[in-house]
């Protein structure tokens, strides 16, 4: 069956994962990030599957999971934008420019858009501080947003 | 001699251009047949000129900035190569530009200059000179030197780092850790980031002081996961750091063993605090620790552990090169030494700038940041971050010094500092506040996890003018609880924003219909 085929197929690729990386001194975030990065999430099937080679419950993985914000339980959109909403971009318009970037998108923050293009994610700085408002599209930082650069942003997910 | 042309990789420069920059030099140089050498080197910290150029000439290191991809034809004609001053954004000598010019550059002096991956521009630099120093003291002697520095935690809590690693030293235990807290999760904070892009050398040098000075054999840097770039730098540093010998079974042949690992953050602003962050690298939820047992004797699984922010371990081996004294001649009171100063926000001349302790608010926002970009008044500053107060023009005169800024209910933190223009709304950035500790609280204390929330359901009630005295009475007594009853600083000085917000800036939490008749 394609789902027991997919769940098979998970549960083994994380098993590998977890080998590179279980000889580490508190191995879990590094499988974590691992696991996100192969799949693009960390899919429920993996869980158990890291529970067990890490002798831990379901429920302290699943803990940690959900703990931090960058463990998505779902896939993102193909494209990844998060905004800087905090205090020293809001002091250069971060959030005008959060409803411009929404408007373009057709997407609210927190969100993927129905065609899958796109997940608009706020953050909490960048670092990017004195090149406010600030993103990072993909991983790729951007400073002093105006609505010149969120045309491009648009451009560049609808690609 | 063959041109060398420096072009930031640096974040901050790469989210303004850098990279398009350096594309546009590759394939004019190669279009007009000129052969260049380029180096991707850290930023100067000039944020207002990145991208900024520069180029090495046999009289000496020239800049331009902020320069487009677009210009760089220009350049080229006007000279650049030979750092010509016949193109508009020539600005001089590097070193003479006066924002850099008067700086005092001990933590920073390489990062912008070098390249950030070549070991031998580390050396030639001045660099290594610290750790030679502490391989042939004593451990004790190297504790000692740290202690008469007056070098305090830079990453906010302004704890003497000497007596940390006294604390460490003096633990008996099998196993002890190197932690560099990298996860600088402060808005208006970019310091840590800048040397870990622009110079990591250097914090994994401190790292190895430190780990000489109190016996311990491994160390890990936690750096959050929005610093993708800072990340990619510090591996390779490290893996270059290790095949020269500097990191490995023998650090610079001294006999003692020190390993160094990147660990990244995963989106939890809390793990900032250093039991937090502690429970995240041992793979658990970042929640907060009750002290004590202190981390410097019960810390990463159970043992004696050294957590120092990024930029504390930085300034220790110049401390070691020149000596306590050296360093503790620089500052006032208590604050010894330099600090750099992050200047964030709605600044014309925004970027970092170390100095002594010891300017005063108002010289640094008013004078060395030229006021607001966007031509308006200053209506209020943040000082240390999202936990930081709110100051008003009217105490621009208080000095860059922790006791100074306690003493006004405000703290210097981690050094970042924002402007605002007359345009915010400080009941908004009181909530804000109040949201953000929601946000990011790990939930283990109650006057954090549910006091945030209330806080910013009060203000709304507030804002709409429901029983707007009793309100703001609630907000200060929960403010009070926070203060006193939360486990770590996040719940405790969440009451910083927002009772600097309403204390200096009442009008803001004034009846709404009547602000708007003001207008």
């Amino acid at each position: 069956m394609p789902m027991q085929q997919h769940g098979t197929d998970t549960a083994a690729r994380t098993a590998h994962i977890i080998e590179t990386l279980r000889g580490l001194e508190g191995p879990l975030l590094p499988i974590l990030h691992e696991v996100q990065e192969a799949f693009g999430h960390v899919p429920a099937e993996a869980v158990p599957v890291i529970a067990e080679a890490l002798n831990l419950s379901r429920a302290e993985v699943h803990g940690v999971v959900t703990f931090y914000h960058d463990f998505r339980r779902q896939p993102a959109g193909r494209h990844v934008l998060k905004l800087c909403q905090a205090e020293a971009c809001q002091s250069m318009g971060a959030h005008g420019v959060a409803a411009m970037v929404s408007h373009a998108l057709g997407v609210a923050l927190g969100e993927t858009s129905a065609d899958g293009a796109v997940t608009l994610e706020p953050v909490y700085c960048l670092g990017l501080c004195a090149c406010a408002p600030a993103a990072m599209l993909d991983g790729e930082p951007m400073g002093r947003l105006d609505a010149a650069a969120v045309r491009e942003i648009a451009d560049e997910v609808r690609r | 001699m063959m041109p060398v042309i420096y072009i930031p990789a640096d974040s901050g420069a790469m989210a303004l251009g850098a990279g398009r920059v350096a594309r546009a030099f590759e394939e004019e140089l190669f279009r007009r047949g000129i052969e260049a050498k380029f180096v991707r080197n850290g930023s100067r910290g000039l944020y207002f000129l990145e991208p900024m150029v520069e180029v090495e000439t046999a009289a000496g290191r020239f800049a331009y900035g902020p320069v487009r991809a677009g210009d760089v034809p220009s350049l080229l004609d006007a000279g650049l190569l030979d750092g010509s001053d016949r193109h508009s954004l020539f600005l001089g000598e590097t070193d003479k530009i006066p924002f850099l010019a008067r700086q005092t550059r001990l933590t920073f002096a390489r990062c912008g200059v070098i390249d950030p991956l070549s070991l031998d521009d580390y050396r030639a630099h001045g660099g290594l000179a610290g750790l030679e120093k502490a391989a042939a003291l004593p451990p004790l002697e190297i504790v000692r030197i740290v202690t008469d520095s007056g070098l305090r935690g830079r990453g906010g809590a302004g704890f003497p780092t000497g007596i940390k690693w006294k604390t460490v030293h003096d633990a008996g235990a099998d196993r002890k850790y190197i932690v560099c807290n990298a996860d600088e999760g402060d808005s208006a904070s970019f310091a840590d980031r800048m040397i870990m892009e622009g110079d990591p050398f250097v914090l994994i040098e401190g790292m190895a002081i430190a780990a000489i000075a109190t016996g311990a054999q491994k160390g890990f840097v936690y750096i959050r996961s929005e610093y993708p770039h800072a990340v990619a730098v510090m591996r390779e540093a490290i893996r270059v750091a290790t095949a020269g010998g500097v990191l490995g079974p023998s650090v610079l042949g001294s006999g003692h063993a020190f390993d160094i690992e990147v660990r990244v953050g995963a989106g939890a602003y809390v793990c900032g605090e250093e039991t937090s962050l502690l429970n995240s690298l041992e793979g658990k939820r970042g929640v907060v620790r009750a002290k004590p047992p202190l981390p410097a004797l019960e810390g990463l699984f159970g043992k004696p552990t050294v957590v120092n922010n990024v930029i504390s371990l930085a300034s220790v081996p110049i401390i070691l090169d020149k000596g306590a004294a050296f360093y503790k001649d620089f500052g006032m009171g208590r604050s010894r030494g330099t600090i750099p100063i992050q200047i964030a926000g709605n600044v014309r001349r925004g970027g970092l700038f170390e100095a002594a302790f010891g300017l005063t608010l108002g010289e640094i926002v008013e004078d060395i940041a030229g006021g607001t970009a966007s031509d308006r008044p200053i209506k209020a500053v943040q000082v240390g971050g999202p936990l930081g107060a709110y100051f008003p023009p009217a105490l621009f005169d208080t000095p860059f010094d922790y006791e100074a800024f306690a003493a006004k209910d405000g703290l210097i933190g981690h050094a970042g500092i924002t402007v605002f223009d007359d345009t915010a709304d400080m009941l908004a950035m009181a909530k804000f506040a109040f949201s953000f500790c929601a946000i990011e609280s790990c939930g283990k204390c109650t006057p954090c996890r549910i006091g945030a929330v209330r806080g910013a359901e009060t203000l709304e009630k507030v804002e709409a003018g429901i029983r707007r005295e009793e309100n703001l009475a609630l907000v200060a007594e929960l403010c009070e609880t926070m203060k006193f009853g939360s486990l770590c600083a996040l719940g405790g000085f969440t009451p910083y924003p927002v009772m600097s917000a309403i204390t200096h800036f009442p009008e803001d939490f004034a009846p709404r219909p009547r602000a708007e008749a003001a207008e």
